[in-house]
């Protein structure tokens, strides 16, 4: 099972061919990613050779669609010409779009999530700025590294690409059924709650790991939904105790505005809702232990 | 980026809000002649990005232009609430003001998507009016995609109860406003207040901007607003070699990969830091992936030059980027600030997990550098690094 990506999705790169997209094709690939075409404009009908592999360049993700009934499309598409790409994906209906790029202009995020919305929900984004999902030994979308852990039974959401991988390294020997990097942006197209609600319907998760971090009130709010739909166990860590008011730490979004947004409001919004919250990565990855053990 | 008052005037008049006439200053003498260009009198404003410059003394009026250079005089180099002043606006004065309300749009984050809020009760913090008196607050969602017609700024004025007589230049305000909004990539325009005068019209009198800083590449303008005057000087070398850094007041440099990581990172060494004096990270420095000896370098050479930094800890994750790339930088990084005969003297606790981490503790071992330890886990390196702090 897994939550939005599995052996059977069938994979497209927006942006493949750049430097980033071909790196990250190759890794793909190389995880048993199912990626049926590339999409760029400038090299339709040409192909592309991973270690053996022809990969086909599409000029349109609709026509991409049309022949290789691709359900997945990964976006390494510069900032600048982010929104455009999104809006062309949702366009064409593709059910899971993945940006993993980096440094969107806040109204081109906003714009592209309206228009999501408008055209009737059909495209989940994933992103962006963010790692990208997988579901360990099936599919791999984005540049999470495929070789940290093995399919398993734990379900991990987060905000942070490095702090997903550094958890999935703590519990590498028990394994997650998916990993969903969702991103540190203002405005993102999955949210903790959609992660969660997925998790909670997914058989083969036992218990989900959620980190947050400083800003907004996305974790606030997972944890209101937590404490009415997530019977599942969650365990819970939030980056950036420590982090001084009106300072972004390195996430566009990642700032404690006034008394609205700090770590300490969001752990303790997690722990009214049953999550049990670790001080420390490492303390995190014991209470998920904890709580499996004792099944 | 949060902009100051005398540049969000400048965004205001440039798409058509109507405001008063101003220039910034940042010598006392200039007052007079910026004063004598406003027919005589002005309001002297201290530029600052915090609020209650007023209570403060940072507002002043003066009649004559030799008062408006008194005023500067007192008003720059004040400090409020731990913000110098370095510049002065010096206003126009308002007309008599009949009244003053309040209008802003801003990103929703937790709706993803605009929002209008709008209030007939300005002139204070919009927050305390909300929590007082949430029924004075019109709170209006845009459309990213439709954004604000002034059909959608009627709405908004109906839903805040504008006075029928202000209405239409109410709606006025609201279409440049947001025109402002789009046009600059701003995160936050906000009016207030915005006030009716006894001529009827209806001006910004103060606002606020802040800006994207992801819109950069589209807004090349948008340089000229970055604060050098009153940027750390460390924040701004960093700055200037693309590094992501933030100055902290501790003690422990810290450099990671991944602002998640590093900020999980501060994190963990503060709470080390508990056991040792009470010792904090001096900082947050994403070197982001794939970092090159020589983006190391960089790192630590701001790390190195910060002198309130004891000790540095290297926390990395391995995750695209393999640690025996990340080993050799540091050992690389350490050579070339050797060459460049810059003296290292603080030690280097190093943390490295994930892709080719034995290679990379084999590099680190193998070169045996005096001032570099290598300790294994996380919250193990926090301790060491901690510890060595404590110790200077």
């Amino acid at each position: 099972m897994a939550i939005f990506l599995n052996k059977d999705s069938k994979v497209i790169v927006q942006g493949m061919t750049g430097a980033t997209g071909m790196k990250h094709t190759k890794l793909m690939l190389a995880d048993g990613t199912n990626i049926v075409g590339g999409v760029n404009p400038r090299k339709a009908g040409t192909s592309v050779d991973f270690d053996g592999t022809e990969i086909p360049v599409f000029g349109t993700v609709a026509e991409a669609i049309e022949k290789t009934g691709a359900n997945v499309s990964v976006l390494f598409v510069p900032p600048a010409f982010a929104k455009a790409a999104v809006v062309e994906a949702i366009d064409a209906e593709i059910p899971l779009a993945v940006v993993i790029t980096e440094g969107i202009a806040v109204h081109d995020s906003a714009a592209f999530y309206a228009y999501a919305v408008s055209k009737g929900d059909k495209t989940r984004i994933v992103g962006p700025n963010c790692p990208g999902l997988i579901t360990p030994g099936q599919s791999n979308a984005g540049i999470i590294p495929g070789d940290i852990t093995k399919p398993g039974r734990i379900g991990l959401v987060s905000k942070s690409g490095t702090l997903t991988y550094q958890m999935m390294y703590e519990l590498r020997d028990i394994g997650f059924s998916s990993a969903v990097g969702i991103g540190g942006d203002p405005v993102i197209g999955t949210t903790h709650i959609d992660a969660l609600a997925a998790f909670e319907a997914d058989p083969d998760t036992d218990l989900i790991v959620m980190i947050g971090e400083i800003g907004g009130d996305a974790e606030e709010r997972a944890a209101a939904f937590i404490k009415e739909n997530v019977k599942k166990p969650v365990v819970g860590y939030v980056a950036g105790f420590t982090a001084p008011e009106g300072k972004t730490m390195g996430h566009a979004g990642a700032i404690v505005s006034g008394s609205s947004g700090t770590a300490a409001a969001k752990k303790e919004a997690l722990e009214a809702a049953g999550v049990k919250v670790g001080k420390t990565p490492t303390e995190t990855a014991k209470l998920a232990r904890e709580i499996l053990a004792a099944g | 980026m949060d902009l100051f008052e005398y540049q969000a005037r400048d965004l205001f008049a440039k798409h058509d809000v109507p405001v008063l006439a101003g220039e910034v200053i940042d010598t006392p003498e200039a007052a007079r002649a910026a004063t004598e260009r406003l027919g005589g009198k002005s309001v002297v404003k201290a530029q600052v990005k915090v609020g209650g410059r007023g209570k403060a003394g940072g507002v002043k009026l003066a009649a004559t232009p030799d008062e408006a250079v008194a005023r500067a005089t007192d008003i720059l180099g004040m400090d409020i609430k731990g913000h110098t002043v370095h510049k002065v606006m010096i206003a126009e004065t308002a007309p008599e003001i009949l009244e003053e309300y309040y209008v802003s749009f801003l990103l929703d984050r937790a709706n993803r998507t605009f929002l209008s809020i709008a209030s007939v009760e300005g002139g204070m913090e919009i927050e305390e009016v909300a929590a007082t008196r949430p029924e004075a607050v019109a709170k209006t969602p845009i459309d990213a995609n439709e954004g604000v017609t002034p059909e959608k700024a009627r709405e908004i004025v109906e839903a805040a109860k504008f006075p029928a007589e202000v209405a239409d230049k109410v709606v006025n305000v609201l279409v440049t406003l947001w025109k402002t909004f789009i046009e600059e990539d701003a995160l936050l325009v906000e009016v207030n207040p915005l006030a009716k005068v006894a001529s009827g019209d209806v001006i910004a009198l103060d606002g606020k901007v802040s800006l994207d800083e992801n819109a950069e590449f589209r807004q090349p303008g948008h340089e000229e607003f970055v604060d050098h005057a009153s940027a750390n000087p460390l924040e701004a070398a960093a700055k200037a070699k693309n590094l992501n850094y933030v100055k902290l007041d501790g003690e422990v440099g810290i450099i990671g990969n991944g602002a998640g990581l590093v900020m999980s990172t501060l994190d963990v060494v503060a709470y080390a830091g508990e056991a040792h004096g009470g010792v904090k990270p001096a900082n947050f420095l994403d070197i982001g992936g794939g970092a090159s000896a020589a983006v190391m370098a960089n790192g630590l050479e701001i790390i190195l030059g910060d002198p309130d930094v004891k000790s540095v800890f290297v926390n990395v994750f391995g995750g695209i980027t393999a640690c025996d790339e990340v080993a050799n930088g540091i050992v690389q990084a350490l050579q070339l600030l050797a060459d460049r005969g810059e003296e290292v003297t603080k030690p280097l606790v190093v943390r490295l997990d994930g892709n080719n981490a034995e290679l990379g503790r084999k590099i680190l071992s193998d070169a045996n550098h005096p001032l570099v330890q290598r300790v294994d886990t996380m919250d193990g390196a926090a301790d060491k690094a901690a510890e060595l702090a404590a110790a200077k």
